[in-house]
């Protein structure tokens, strides 16, 4: 990791203080497991993306995760079809907590070009998103952007987000259900 | 064996159906036919089967709208291939838009299964006889036929549309 000075932290001889919240937040900042969902051109800048030059395993991303139940982080990379929007919404509800959804690219994000009857305009319509990054396609730079913007949500936000009201009716507004963690 | 040109190919289809053969002719060289509706089916099968001109290979099924054609406003075509004597044809059947159907070529073609399927899905062809007459390629809840001239193109929900910002300010 090697990145402990990016929390609050006290020094002191031999020992460093700081709270568990931030050393788990940094802590899984550091091991995402992406789950990519590639379906077109924004895909293939996913795959540049993944690839040595730009080597997002230098994030502890080595590992994609195929199955959605080790996966931590949907990367959602092209156009959703109105037919496709049930099979992503299912990958989603699928992932375990804490879970995290990146839309990359226009179509992802808002329909881009394919203002159409059979495209979905924008997969925030199924599912909640938390970082968008705009493109067509975006280049890689930009994805690697908006992984750093999902690092800096997992660090930050509370380990028990999923437990709060505002994540519930979130939750609730898109029709998904959540188990009825106790956090008590 | 002499080689079989559009002529012949013509004559010998206008023979056995004298009167099922509406109107023809050749754009770009490929002989084009417009024939009955009912007769559509009979007439496929007896490409098929004929020995001379085995038109074995049905290439494509599609369908048309015209909106502004009162009583014909659904073309079904269809491009057919011999492989044996290596020619093409096209052979259109006009439908009214009170009854857009027609017979199912699944009998002859096992192939025209997921075609007819399609042209079912964007158009609303009922094809009479076809094992599985239901979408293929959209979603099942959709509810009206996208590529019929009546619907518009562009999707219907979104909000964000502001038409400033597409040069469609009319104002």
């Amino acid at each position: 990791m090697g990145k402990i000075d990016d929390v609050e932290v006290i020094n002191g001889e031999g020992y460093q203080l700081t709270t568990l919240d931030k050393a788990i937040g940094l802590a899984r900042a550091n091991s995402v497991w992406p789950l990519p969902f590639a379906t077109s051109c924004c895909g293939i800048e996913f795959m540049a993306t993944m690839g040595s030059a730009y080597d997002l395993s230098r994030f502890g991303m080595e590992r994609m995760s195929f199955s959605p139940r080790q996966a931590d982080l949907l990367i959602v990379a092209g156009t959703i079809s109105k037919k496709l929007g049930p099979v992503l919404k299912k990958v989603y509800e699928q992932m375990s907590e804490p879970k995290w959804v990146l839309s990359v690219g226009a179509c992802a994000c808002s329909g881009g070009i394919f203002d159409t009857y059979s495209v979905l305009q924008g997969i925030d319509r199924i599912i909640p998103v938390d970082v968008y990054v705009p493109g067509c396609p975006p280049r890689p730079e930009q994805i690697i952007d908006g992984v750093m913007n999902i690092h800096e949500l997992v660090k930050n936000e509370s380990n028990r987000r999923r437990y709060s009201d505002e994540y519930k009716h979130l939750m609730q507004n898109y029709n998904i259900e959540i188990e009825d963690g106790k956090a008590e | 064996m002499e080689k079989l040109n559009n002529e012949a190919i013509l004559n010998l289809i206008q023979g056995a159906f004298p009167n099922d053969v509406l109107f023809h002719e050749e754009p770009y060289g490929l002989l084009t036919l417009e024939v009955t509706a009912a007769k559509g089916h009979e007439i496929i099968e007896w490409l098929k089967n004929h020995e001379t001109l085995s038109v074995n290979y049905l290439t494509n099924i599609a369908a048309v709208h015209y909106p502004e054609d009162a009583g014909r406003e659904f073309a079904v075509v269809y491009q057919l291939h011999s492989w044996k004597n290596l020619f093409r044809l096209r052979i259109k059947c006009y439908l009214p838009k009170e009854n857009v159907s027609i017979a199912s070529l699944v009998d002859i073609f096992p192939g025209a299964n997921w075609m007819e399927r399609e042209s079912y899905d964007f158009f609303g062809v009922e094809f009479i006889g076809h094992p599985d007459m239901r979408r293929i390629l959209n979603e099942d809840s959709m509810d009206y036929f996208p590529m019929r001239k009546e619907y518009a193109l562009e999707d219907d929900t979104r909000e964000d549309k502001d038409d400033r910002y597409f040069g469609r300010n009319n104002q």
